[in-house]
């Protein structure tokens, strides 16, 4: 399952990348303007991102590395 | 004495006792000094980890950010996330290198695994370099907060020789330990304080965060989102890049990799940091709070916005308490930067000229050299200048310079040479210095680009310089190589005739 690693991509596509689509105010979300929210909501995705990357890799089993 | 006051020196006198209590149970030796034995377990890796990221510079420049240039400062966001997410893949070959050759310092890093004590003087001379105005920025930073919290009872001068005699006293004592131990209290203040401030702010001056970001697009239209032109999209995305390349690149980030117990404590963090980052966004709130609560403010003055608006809102003691966690995130990443200078200081430059000196030699090195760091910092501080940030941005694109020359090594088989390492940053570092002193950017280098292009860090064109030199004399050097055994091969049958 290392392959899940790729998944660690999206990140960086999001927050690279994904301003250029998303650079406005309106719609507000909970209150942000549009490119904070997006931001914000990628930030948390790739926390959990990060979590099922960590679970899923087998190089955590290791406990001595 | 004021009430104010009280929470400040409350907050110094905790710093000062837990960095002394850090100490206790441990055999100072050098590799506990630097590295604390490389013990720590996930929570306190992930305090030293963060703690690099709540600097004085996210609490006084973040908010101060937000007020002055609004939606740019999301960059701060961003980039710590994408670098938490490469520390995933990066930081862990870095530990076990670290582990298995017995390493303290990024510039031991350089010299193992290029095999040249010289390229560790040419990084630690880096390191040293950028590491100085991150400390006097520190100092800056707790003279301001002390004073404006503290009512004007403390001027900063007396503030930031309190300030850095603490650091010192502890760092001398114990080490990263010191640091780390001061990390928890620093971290519970910051987050109460933070979170407190950006949820309060908007809510008793505008009726909620909605209502605030309406308030602001009113007056000022697109604010808060990034502009057309200047710091605009190119620039956000060329800015989070280059400083998520740099993160890991501070010699005091790079030595707390090296404090982690295994590397799944730091893959763990690689899941935790993203979220603690969010914090951040409180910042955010309540720099953005200020815009229309104290306006007004003006080039370095911006940096003051979330204090003014404090001392604007609350009694003296509740400012006294927002103090007390300003004071701490200047006094523990200050003392980070403190260990790190000092052990590149003894470990890599003095070890070097004194050929015989053993761990117990260069850790007494160390400890002497922590106050005079810290005197060299405070000369900078209060001899003043308003080119902090400059110095801070110019110290975070030095730092970048090393990003190449550490991934390529990674690989077992790596083609770059010691040669192509060391020009790579000699010329990276060289490009960084000529372009912050003349203030280039790539639209007066290049005038006939389109104007995105122009809007790029110009961080770039450095890390860009950097990576060509390396590669050129990485192939020169294998090519002269190459043809130096032909040589030898070509003359050698005769003289085995004679």
């Amino acid at each position: 399952m290392r392959s899940v690693r790729a998944l660690a991509l999206l990140p960086f596509l999001a927050l690279l990348v994904g301003p250029f689509f998303v650079n406005r105010v309106t719609p507000y979300v909970f209150g942000m303007p549009f490119l904070l929210a997006w931001l914000v909501a990628w930030i948390l995705l790739t926390a959990a991102i990060m979590a099922v990357i960590f679970r899923l890799d087998p190089a955590n089993r290791d406990e001595s590395e | 004495m004021n009430g104010a006051l009280i929470g400040i020196a409350g907050a110094v006198i905790l710093a000062l006792g837990l960095g002394f209590l850090a100490r206790r149970g441990q055999q100072m030796g050098l590799e506990q000094w630097t590295v604390a034995g490389r013990s720590f377990g996930a929570p306190l890796v992930f305090l030293l980890m963060a703690g690099e990221i709540y600097t004085t510079f996210t609490f006084l420049g973040g908010s101060g950010f937000a007020y002055g240039r609004g939606g740019p400062a999301y960059y701060i966001l961003c980039y710590a996330t994408l670098a938490y997410v490469m520390s995933y893949f990066l930081l862990p070959p870095i530990w076990r290198y670290a582990r298995d050759n017995g390493l303290y310092s990024q510039s031991d890093f350089f010299i193992r695994k290029y095999d040249s004590p010289a390229l560790g003087i040419l990084v630690s001379l880096v390191g040293i370099v950028a590491l100085i105005p991150y400390l006097v920025l520190q100092f800056k930073g707790l003279g301001i907060i002390v004073e404006i919290a503290g009512y004007g009872a403390i001027a900063s001068t007396p503030a930031v020789w309190i300030g850095a005699a603490v650091a010192t006293a502890y760092v001398m004592v114990s080490g990263v330990r010191g640091a780390a131990w001061t990390s928890v209290a620093k971290d519970a203040m910051i987050l109460l304080a933070v979170v407190f401030l950006g949820i309060y702010f908007p809510l008793h001056y505008y009726g909620g965060l909605g209502a605030m970001f309406a308030a602001i697009e009113e007056v000022k239209p697109g604010f808060t989102v990034l502009p057309a032109h200047g710091e605009s999209v190119w620039w956000f995305s060329s800015t989070v890049l280059l400083t998520v390349l740099g993160f890991y690149m501070w010699p005091h980030a790079f030595a707390s990799i090296y404090t982690a117990r295994n590397t799944r404590v730091i893959r763990l963090n690689a899941v935790f940091l993203p979220i603690y980052q969010l914090i951040l966004l409180f910042v955010f709130f309540a720099g953005f709070a200020a815009i229309l609560q104290v306006p007004g403010l003006k080039g370095t003055d911006v940096d003051l916005a979330l204090f003014k608006l404090s001392v604007k809102t609350f009694d003296p003691w509740v400012v006294g308490l927002i103090g007390a966690a300003g004071v701490l995130t200047a006094l523990v990443p200050g003392s980070m930067i403190l260990t790190a200078a000092a052990t590149l200081f003894a470990n890599n430059l003095y070890r070097v000229a004194d050929r015989s000196a053993d761990d117990a030699r260069v850790l007494r090195i160390a400890k002497l050299v922590v106050p005079l760091v810290a005197l060299v910092a405070i000369y900078f501080t209060l001899r003043g200048g308003q080119t902090i940030v400059a110095l801070l941005l110019m110290g975070y694109s030095f730092v970048t310079q090393l990003f190449p020359a550490l991934v390529l090594s990674l690989p077992r088989n790596s083609w770059v040479t010691r040669e192509g390492a060391a020009a790579g940053i000699v010329a990276g570092v060289a490009t960084v210095a000529a372009v912050s002193l003349t203030h280039t950017t790539i639209g007066t280098l290049f005038p006939s680009l389109p104007a995105e292009i122009k809007e790029l860090n110009v961080g770039i064109v450095a890390l860009a310089v950097n990576i060509v030199v390396l590669i050129a004399f990485s192939a020169g050097t294998k090519l002269a190589a190459a043809r130096n055994r032909r040589v030898v091969r070509v003359s050698a049958p005769p003289s085995r005739l004679a």
